[in-house]
This record gives C-alpha cells, sequence and structure tokens, in this order.
C-alpha cells in the first residue's frame, strides 16, 4: 500500500455537509452541491461506510465497524483518497 | 469498475435521472433561428405553479441532484423565482439557460443571493454580427449586459463561475478561442455544445452545422482545452477521431436523463420533442416518477440497442452511432450512422433524403411571422 493511502487510512474522516448520496443498481452517485461534481461510486459498500465515517475515529477503524474485509481496505483507502481530492469526503 | 463497464451500466438506466431538462415555458423574448423547442409564444396549457410544485416534490423524493431550467426564456414566467427557491428549497440545485434580458442590477442581486444557483448566458459569437444573425438584433448587447451586471453582483465570487453557453456552428468555430478569453475575463466558465436538428434547427441545420473539416476543428480544439470546458458530453460522435474526449460516451436520453416540456409531457431528451419519443406527462396517474420507472419508451430505450448499420465499423465502439435526435430529424434511420458521421457513412444516405419529408417536431411555438422588418435596399432602386 502506498503512503498516501496509508494515511487515509488513519484519517478521521466526513461526508461533506453538502454532498449527498444516491444509491444506485451499480453502486452510488455522489453529489457535490458546492463544486457540483458528480462522482461514480462503484461499490454500495462505499455509501455504507462514507455514512458512518462521521462516527468514527478513522477510516480504518470504520471499514471495521462496517464489516469491511480487512483484503478490500486498499481498494477502500484508494477510493476515499480520492474522494478527499474532490472533496466528496474531508478530513475532521 | 473500468469507464467502459460504468456506461454499461449506465445504458440500463437509473432509478432516477441524474438531472433532468425542464423547460419551463415556450414563451421567449427571441427567436432562435435554431430554438430546439420552437419557442416563441406561450402555451396555454403550461403547468400552474402549484403542478410545477409538485413536480418538484417528486423530483425531491427521486433525490435529483440538479435540473437545468430553459425554455424559451424561463424568467418570462411571473413564478420564476418562487419556483426556483422552491426546487433549492427542497434540495434540487438549479442551473438554469436564459437570453439575459430580465437579468438587470436587481435581479443579478437576487441571483446572486439564492444558494446552489448555475446561470448559463447563451451566446452565439463573440461579435455582434456572428451572435445576432443566429439569435436575433441586440442579442449579443444583451447577453453582455446579463454577464455585466452579473459580475457587478458579485456572483461569480460567491456562487462560483456562471456559464456562457455556445451552440457550435460553421460561422463561430473560428472563435472557439476567443469564446474562452470571454468566459476567462468574467471569471466564468465556457461550455460549447453540438447544434441539433431539433425544433427550428430542422430547418437551419443544413447551413449551420459544422463542415467535417470543422468538426476535426472541434475534436482538437476539445482535446487541447476539453478538461476546462464544459460540453454537455454532446460531441461523443467526435470520439471515431481519436482517443475519448473527456466525459461519458454514450447517449443518456431515458437512461440517465430526459425533459419535462412546459405543458408537463416528458421527453427522452430535450432534442426529441416529438411523439415517437414522448414517454408520457407528468400530469398522468402517478406522475414523473411512473413515467421514469415504467414507460413503454423508456423501458424499450433501456434495452441493449443494436449497432445496425454501423455494427460492421470498426469506430462503433468509439462513437456508439452518434445522436440518436440528429439522426431522426434529418430523416436516417436510427440504428445507423449519425448525419455528421466522421467517416463520411451517413453523407450517401442523407443527399438522399428528401427533406421535406423529414419528421417535423411535434409542436411550433414559434412567433408569426410579422411583416414590420427593415426592407432590404435593392441595389439601383
Amino acid at each position: 500500500m502506498t503512503q498516501v493511502t496509508d494515511r487515509v487510512l488513519d484519517t478521521p474522516l466526513e461526508l461533506h455537509p453538502q454532498v449527498a448520496l444516491r444509491p444506485e443498481p451499480f453502486g452510488a452517485l455522489a453529489y457535490h452541491y458546492g463544486n457540483r461534481r458528480l462522482v461514480f461510486l462503484k461499490h454500495r459498500d462505499m455509501v455504507t461506510v462514507g455514512r458512518a465515517l462521521a462516527d468514527h475515529p478513522s477510516l480504518a477503524a470504520t471499514l471495521e465497524a462496517c464489516g469491511i474485509a480487512a483484503s478490500r481496505w486498499p481498494s477502500f483507502a484508494k477510493a476515499f483518497a480520492s474522494l478527499t481530492t474532490s472533496e466528496i469526503v474531508r478530513e475532521r | 469498475m473500468s469507464a467502459e463497464s460504468l456506461v454499461a451500466q449506465l445504458k440500463h438506466g437509473l432509478d432516477a435521472p441524474i438531472c433532468l431538462t425542464w423547460e419551463l415555458t415556450y414563451a421567449c423574448n427571441l427567436a432562435c433561428v435554431h430554438c430546439l423547442s420552437s419557442s416563441g409564444q406561450r402555451d396555454p396549457r403550461e403547468l400552474s405553479t402549484d403542478e410545477a410544485k409538485r413536480v418538484l416534490d417528486e423530483l425531491h423524493d427521486l433525490q435529483v441532484f440538479y435540473i437545468n431550467i430553459g425554455g424559451g426564456e424561463p424568467m418570462v414566467r411571473r413564478d420564476f423565482f418562487e419556483l426556483v427557491e422552491y426546487a433549492i428549497g427542497r434540495g434540487i440545485g438549479v442551473k438554469f439557460s436564459t437570453n439575459g434580458a430580465y437579468i438587470d442590477a436587481e435581479k443579478a442581486r437576487r441571483l446572486t443571493a439564492l444558494d446552489y444557483l448555475d446561470i448559463q448566458i447563451s451566446l452565439d459569437g463573440t461579435d455582434a454580427a456572428t451572435n445576432d444573425a443566429v439569435r436575433g438584433a441586440g442579442s449579443y448587447d444583451t447577453a453582455i449586459r446579463a454577464m455585466d451586471h452579473l459580475r457587478d453582483a458579485g456572483f461569480v465570487e460567491r456562487n462560483g463561475p456562471f456559464k456562457i453557453s455556445v451552440v457550435v456552428t460553421r460561422h463561430n468555430v473560428d472563435q472557439l478561442d476567443e469564446f474562452k478569453a470571454l468566459a476567462d475575463s468574467y471569471g466564468a466558465q465556457l461550455r460549447i455544445t453540438r447544434l441539433r436538428p431539433s425544433g427550428r434547427g430542422a430547418d437551419t441545420w443544413h447551413e449551420l452545422h459544422p463542415t467535417n473539416a470543422q468538426q476535426r476543428q472541434i475534436y482538437d480544439w476539445l482535446m487541447a482545452n476539453g478538461e476546462q470546458v464544459l460540453t454537455g458530453d454532446s460531441f461523443f460522435h467526435l470520439n471515431a477521431l481519436g482517443d475519448s474526449l473527456p466525459g461519458l460516451n454514450m447517449c443518456g436520453a431515458g437512461r440517465v436523463v430526459c425533459l419535462i416540456d412546459p405543458i408537463g409531457d416528458v421527453y427522452a431528451c430535450p432534442f426529441v420533442i416529438h411523439d415517437e419519443f414522448k414517454a408520457g406527462s407528468v400530469r398522468d396517474a402517478g406522475g414523473f416518477t411512473e413515467v421514469w420507472k415504467h414507460s413503454a419508451l423508456f423501458t424499450d430505450l433501456r434495452e441493449p440497442q443494436s449497432a445496425g448499420a454501423c455494427a460492421s465499423c470498426g469506430s462503433w465502439n468509439a462513437c456508439q452511432g452518434g445522436c440518436m435526435a440528429a439522426k431522426f430529424f434529418t430523416g436516417l434511420p436510427l440504428d445507423g450512422p449519425d448525419p455528421e458521421c466522421v467517416g463520411g457513412a451517413a453523407d450517401g444516405a442523407l443527399s438522399q433524403v428528401d427533406v421535406a419529408l423529414t419528421p417535423r417536431p411535434a409542436m411550433d411555438h414559434s412567433k408569426p411571422v410579422t411583416l414590420t422588418r427593415k426592407l432590404i435596399p435593392v441595389a439601383g432602386n
């Protein structure tokens, strides 16, 4: 795993308050009302994790609480690192 | 998931549109020669304020993120601000297209004060002569004045860049850099879209649409500048020229987008106001939700589409056969090449079409032609 994704696992995150998530057959859509970015999330579990972020001390703790298998953590870390860049998710 | 498999998923349709175009009125102060909805005069059957609010309630329940409001000129409606404020209050972002005629200093301040509002000012030339030939006398000055008011009201600082929205034609294609510079000078963002042979555009498309050489020019310009301009992903037919342009490479009609017209009829996209592409009405039992989820037309559009005559062409994966509306209104078969196929595959068929027999738009709200135009002096008289 790269340093960036390692760091994001330890980071306390939350959904940006201006973001809405909408589950879809392929995963989910995330829309940021502030910067008007639309992002495609490729798995429904991203919604579950995304909505739980603010209740846990880090992304890793959130993944654990949501019952995400450890083998999938790297791909979640990568996805949330990218969502931080597009401001869908932010550090708290 | 790769971009390609995402597109494959989207073609099966979504539980609700990502965004939706809603033409609020057929009334317009202008009479642009390429108007997609043949607008001019209000239709007496247009949705009332209450009916429009019930539709917004449905869109809220469906979690539609934002709507593109257009017309006609949407600001002509007396309840324009009431509906926009109602939509935003229900969590639906609003983008609206306008020619700017009703954006004075006071309205610019009022628009600036709204959250989640985005504005697209239509402009089809970077000089009055080029623009007004398509959009009518005085329309260039009107658009510039509106943008000046938005600048003075601090719209960009508060809400982010408004958009300058350009329909690319044979006559303005050389101005793309100038449009970009104009947008930059206001802190605005440029949006360019494809000319469609829809509405009054059916009558002017043959004279206005870019030549084959100009299509290459648009493609090259978008490859160089595409990340900074918006296109509504409308130029995907150009992908057959090489690498894919930024954006979704697919027709979203009835799958991820649709149109609600001023009288509440629901069409597959803003470019196909014709009975053949009418899925139902928001006034039907079950409202918009029922039309989106279960109408026969939309169900059919979400089935795998045949490549038809394009199946043997190596570029089909790149261009997907192009735009359904462009084929339909130029009289071409829907399972064949786009009239602007960059490989020239439609040129033969297009020259065989009897223009008088091509499908006509469902409705024409154009204003009656007045005979008060200035007479053109004839040499020698």
